[in-house]
């Protein structure tokens, strides 16, 4: 950084790209070269502080910087060039969004002069990514670079997060035109200024009603884990003694292995989560936003709660179900200045309601409790992810893909930390897991990084086997093959008379051999007995890719599952059973 | 119910789509709109006729906070407001009968004519939306050649302002 009384360096548009993501404190890059970029390509590799990783297709680059942010609570930065580049990050672009994910994209753009005569490569990507972004911008004058990447990193980071696009034309970059540097430390905006602490008196009552509940429960999202207050919702939770239940995004904000952690809620949520939400006087909604896949039908939703809803985006509160006690602010220090306000008041809460609630709690635990049957001699799926939690002791990070895979995932992991399990719970896009893993593994090497795929979502980035070797990115793939679509082939089972139309995935390839020929390890298990060793086999090793390709039945259906148009209590609870 | 959101604007390309994208992705109405600078270059004032229940309402002025570029917006509708909507109307205007029918109907509703020919009047007219609704009615006995409005504007009465 210059000081002030020094000149400012001379940097080219290009080379202020690069040098303004180092001062950010950016270590990867994720992207692909193209025409419109090429001038920053070279800037990036004149200098050793950003490193770039080259994936095989733009989505993978955003998948990569979006785990990375979801694991790191930091926002992950890609950089593709214009026109099918920028339009290939798309689907990561709305995935980051839907989950309110940190992330800047740096997308190439044709020259100035070219805009709107439908230059070769040209597409209007701040058109494109209006309504899927928490903003765009694009580089009008190259001495503006600095500024404008600051301003990416800190809308995408504060508040609410999400991803922003910064369109930068090729004439912002031209190596031989320089204009002074300098980094802002800072930034402030007149027209955005997030809310940070709630409303003392809002979180005053919501204590009062807390404490007031004979039948509380805590209901944790997303919010919780990019929030980071995973720490201050357990200690709430403990000192209350109240039950938890975390959504599909908030999976690791409470223990999973706590007494008081009642599973996940919600479309696939466990019997117990979903009756305790419905039953319940008052519920304490913490960065969760009532979304369709929770409250099936909102007028039936909870019909005797009192709900207080703390969430950092005023339009989260009451947007599906209405909130008594909305309270607007960070969910860190508002958790924070509600324990302060425990501590103070002394109160305590109704200890023999209380004992009634967790009585009734436990004989709803005893109903189904996450069972399925296991005495068979085909392999379950939700049994290998048992085996995949015990293995890795609950502490590996878990991506995933979308449809059965992801839901047992998220039943049978036990999750214990925060920022653990990450998966597209919003957009739900197949093909996120592989590079999502990838994004985990390159920032955390040491650590196990398992992918829980299906044989279709695999194939949706199956090239990014390719980048793994390049990088030796040694993720667990758990492919959880069952030779049909699951969750569409259980839907046409419960809905179209099991009319498989085209959920059947025919013509697989060998997957073994595959892995191989990208110059990784592949396992086919087929036989429960086989699935042990095999695990044992591909954890062995921090550094190696193994491609575990398990054949589990395909019969099997994900339950619970919410009678559609029903109440949050309403369940399939087998293919026999319902509530 | 109808509602009159003022919204100030980053002056800043692009920002206007994303107000009209915003209604658009979210599936808000939008009666009319009408934008321009203010006395600060920087900014630009917009305002939007929209309808909806409360609580679509109160998601349209939220959302509309979200965007980055929304310095403050205001419901004009709450309190108490001066509303007002530009029209230019051209009618048929030829025989001699005809030409005094319209230009009387004109007078009664304080409308200009601003422009004559042979066979036309157009006329300027100013109000709120259901004066200029009215002077169409009144008119239809001749015949309406072409109707330009220019959408609401509207300003709070009194102390109360949407200003930085």
């Amino acid at each position: 950084m210059t000081s002030q009384n020094t000149k400012p360096e001379m940097l080219s548009g290009a080379a202020m790209v690069i040098r303004a993501l180092a001062d950010e404190g950016v270590e990867y890059l994720y992207g692909y070269p193209g025409g419109a970029v090429l001038h920053i390509y070279d800037a990036l590799f004149q200098q050793s502080k950003v490193k770039h990783v080259l994936v095989r297709h733009e989505q993978a680059a955003t998948h990569m910087a979006d785990a990375y942010a979801r694991a790191s609570g930091k926002a992950g930065v890609v950089l593709v060039t214009s026109g099918p580049g920028a339009t290939n990050a798309v689907t990561g672009i709305a995935t980051a969004y839907m989950d309110s994910i940190p992330m800047v994209v740096l997308t190439g753009q044709v020259m100035s002069h070219l805009i709107g005569e439908d230059a070769f490569q040209e597409t209007d990507m701040l058109g494109i990514s209006r309504p899927i972004v928490k903003h765009n911008m694009s580089v009008r004058r190259p001495e503006d670079i600095p500024y404008l990447i600051k301003k990416a990193f800190y809308i995408a980071q504060s508040g609410r997060p999400g991803p922003v696009v910064l369109d930068i034309p090729k004439d912002m970059t031209m190596p031989n035109e320089r204009y002074p540097y300098q980094y802002p430390e800072s930034i402030k905006l007149r027209s955005y200024n997030p809310t940070a602490a709630g409303h003392p008196g809002q979180i005053k009552k919501a204590v009062t009603a807390l404490l007031k509940a004979k039948r509380p429960v805590i209901y944790a999202g997303g919010g919780v884990i990019m929030g980071q207050a995973a720490e201050e919702l357990t200690e709430l939770a403990r000192k209350l003694n109240y039950p938890v239940t975390n959504t599909l995004m908030g999976l690791g904000a409470y223990p999973a292995a706590d007494r008081q952690f009642v599973g996940m809620l919600g479309m696939h949520g466990s019997y117990e989560a979903n009756m305790t939400m419905h039953h319940a006087d008052v519920i304490l909604a913490v960065g969760a936003r009532f979304d369709d896949r929770v409250t099936n039908n909102t007028k039936k939703f909870c019909p005797d709660a009192t709900i207080i809803h703390i969430d950092i985006d005023p339009a989260s509160i009451s947007k599906t179900i209405n909130a008594h006690i909305p309270i607007v602010g960070l969910v860190k220090p508002v958790l924070a200045a509600m324990l302060a306000q425990l501590e103070q008041k002394k109160a305590q809460p109704d200890a023999p309601a209380l004992a009634t609630w967790w009585q009734q709690i436990d004989e709803w635990r005893a109903v189904h409790g996450g069972r399925y049957d296991n005495d068979t001699p085909v392999l379950k799926p939700q049994a290998v992810i048992e085996a995949v939690s015990r293995i890795t002791k609950g502490e590996a990070y878990v991506t995933s893909d979308v449809g059965q895979h992801q839901m047992f995932a998220a039943q049978y992991y036990q999750f214990n930390k925060p920022n653990r399990w990450i998966n597209s719970g919003g957009l739900g896009t197949m093909g996120f897991g592989l590079p999502a893993a990838m994004g985990v593994k390159l920032n955390y090497p040491d650590a196990d990084v398992v992918c829980v795929t299906g044989e279709g979502s695999i194939q949706m980035n199956i090239q990014e086997l390719s980048t793994c070797k390049q990088y030796g990115l040694g993720v667990k793939i758990i492919n959880l093959n069952n030779g049909y679509l699951g969750m569409v082939k259980q839907w046409q089972d419960m809905n179209y008379e099991s009319r498989y139309a085209s959920s059947y995935m025919d013509s697989l390839p060998d997957f073994v051999k595959l892995a191989e020929a990208y110059g990784h390890v592949g396992i086919r298990v087929t036989k429960p007995e086989e699935l042990q060793p095999a695990l044992e086999r591909a954890f062995a090793s921090k550094d190696q890719l193994v491609f575990l390709d398990i054949h589990v039945d395909p019969k099997e259906h994900v339950y619970p599952m919410q009678v559609p148009g029903g109440a949050i209590n309403e369940m399939f609870l087998s293919k026999t059973k319902r509530t | 119910m109808r509602h009159i959101i003022s919204v100030l604007l980053e002056n800043e390309p692009g920002s206007l789509a994303r107000v009209v994208g915003l209604f658009a992705q979210r599936g808000y109405n939008i009666d009319s709109l009408t934008v321009a600078p203010t006395e600060d270059a920087t900014m630009s004032r917009l305002t939007l006729v929209t309808h909806g229940n409360d609580q679509v309402i109160e998601q349209i002025t939220k959302q509309l906070h979200k965007l980055i570029e929304v310095v403050k917006l205001q419901d004009l509708s709450e309190s108490a407001h001066v509303e007002r909507e530009l029209m230019l109307i051209k009618v048929k205007a030829t025989s001699g009968e005809h030409r005094d029918e319209v230009k009387r109907c004109a007078d009664i509703f304080r409308g200009q004519i601003i422009d004559v020919t042979a066979k036309t009047y157009t006329i300027q007219v100013v109000g709120t939306s259901d004066k200029l609704d009215a002077f169409i009615e009144a008119l239809k006995g001749a015949s309406i050649i072409e109707v330009v409005r220019s959408g609401v504007s509207g300003i709070a009465r009194g102390e109360k302002t949407l200003t930085l």
